[in-house]
């Protein structure tokens, strides 16, 4: 039982040109049959036209806790939305 | 409901945390894998989504039992399409319980072990072809009902999964009405299989949803928790409305004396199905209980040399990979 298949996470890029997006995880020996899996998986109805695999242990994740300092200072940041801005109706759309 | 029963724990963490835990669910915020979380909703989740993907995987072998002898080749690839999803499920779902802190092999040795459960509905034998419209319509049409208000469940991953199931699921209750619908509109004999198969799995499918609101321990706590949205009352009474005319619409009669259209409710009156047999199948005396779980250990352990020697093979294709990439430098 110890012998477990290590996990892997899987992106797809969608029919439309965007990006990948993370659609789950599965388990398989190496990146071959990962690849494999995750089309059999994740792809039954023409969802991609692209995957990727990564070992769930290779990627490094924020933790909860840092929500605060990452995030928070990007609240009181309002002038780098467009719509901070007035701009006269004369002149027209910008 | 393809996770019946689901025993809750008493939570006993530090009221404080409890509370703003409590809060972000009120607030309809997802709670998510690193997140905290009180050790008592982990453990009911690991055993909730657990119970729900071994009932996707074990739910293969009644349709599985009929893919070599479907009547045509369009529907013998139908078939297996409904098969492969529901494989697919039990993935997404396992995956799920993971992020819990669970394994995959730690589930399986559950499963096979007889310490998790899976639905009822599953140690129903499917005796003719008719009954793989009544899988389908009915069994499929039931778990629907408990997983579209699961697709708002607080666990993140929990509900992502659901999201991609439900998708899913629509195809596999019209492909089984419609394998119905033909067999009704058939032969007198391919009609009369159509009649025998909604008198077997009519009240079983009733018991998918759990044993009455006022005989259910568990819901209080899971409902304040989000991880179960609707009582099984109410969602087995759901069902009845939308079946009974899909029934008349084929002919085909409800096997239920007391069925009667209740205007004050604005539902069907029904019959209760028999608990006693419900629990007894659940403690593993239903009719395939021991053939269900044959099945699973089987596979199991006859693929263990195939899963060992591939990942032997990985790891010696890795070391080569290393060793070639030293030589190099
Ligand atoms: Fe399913
Ligand atoms: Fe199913
Ligand atoms: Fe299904």
């Amino acid at each position: 039982m110890s012998n477990e298949w290590p996990l892997w996470e899987v992106f797809i890029r969608g029919q439309h040109g965007l990006n990948h997006r993370h659609v789950g995880s599965l388990h398989a020996p190496d990146a071959e049959l990962a690849m494999r899996h995750a089309r059999d998986v994740y792809t039954r109805r023409n969802e991609g036209v692209s995957i990727w695999v990564v070992p769930s242990a290779q990627i490094t994740a924020s933790a909860p806790s840092d929500k605060g300092p990452l995030f928070e200072p990007a609240n009181d940041k309002v002038y780098r939305h467009p719509t901070f801005y007035d701009i006269p109706d004369e002149v027209g759309h910008m | 409901m393809y996770a019946q029963m689901v025993k809750s724990e008493a939570a006993n963490d530090d009221p404080a945390l409890l509370a703003a835990f409590q809060a972000r669910i009120d607030a309809g915020e997802r709670i998510e894998p690193k997140d905290w979380m009180p050790d008592a909703y982990r453990k009911t989740l690991i055993r909730q989504i657990g119970q729900h993907a071994h009932s996707e995987i074990v739910g293969q072998l009644p349709e599985g039992n009929w893919i070599t002898r479907a009547p045509t080749l369009e529907r013998k690839a139908i078939l297996l399409a409904k098969v492969q999803d529901e494989a697919g499920h039990g993935l997404y779902l396992y995956c799920a319980a993971e992020t819990l802190g669970v394994t995959r092999d730690d589930l399986t040795e559950q499963l096979l072990s007889g310490r998790m459960k899976y639905s009822s509905i599953f140690n129903y034998p499917t005796l003719t072809w008719a009954d793989i419209g009544a899988v389908g319509w009915l069994v499929d049409g039931a778990a629907i009902m408990n997983q579209v208000p699961l697709q708002r469940t607080s666990f993140g991953p929990y509900a992502r999964a659901m999201v991609r199931i439900c998708k899913e699921e629509s195809f596999h209750q019209r492909q089984g009405y419609d394998l119905i619908t033909k067999m009704a509109q058939g032969t007198a004999e391919q009609k009369a299989m159509a009649q025998d198969a909604l008198n077997r799995f009519w009240y079983p499918s009733l018991m998918m949803f759990g044993p009455s609101d006022k005989d259910s321990v568990h819901s209080t706590q899971s409902m304040a928790w989000k991880i179960k949205i609707n009582t099984n009352d109410e969602l087995r009474q759901k069902f009845v409305d939308q079946t009974v005319p899909q029934a008349k619409y084929l002919g085909l009669t409800v096997p239920d004396e007391n069925l009667k259209w209740n205007d004050d409710k604005d539902g069907w009156d029904f019959s209760e199905p028999d608990w006693n047999e419900f629990y007894d199948v659940l403690k593993g005396n239903g009719p395939c209980n021991t053939d269900r779980l044959s099945a699973r250990q089987k596979a199991w352990s006859d693929g263990a040399w195939f899963r060992d020697g591939l990942m032997a093979h990985a790891k010696k294709a890795e070391a080569r990979r290393v060793a070639a990439k030293v030589a190099a430098e």
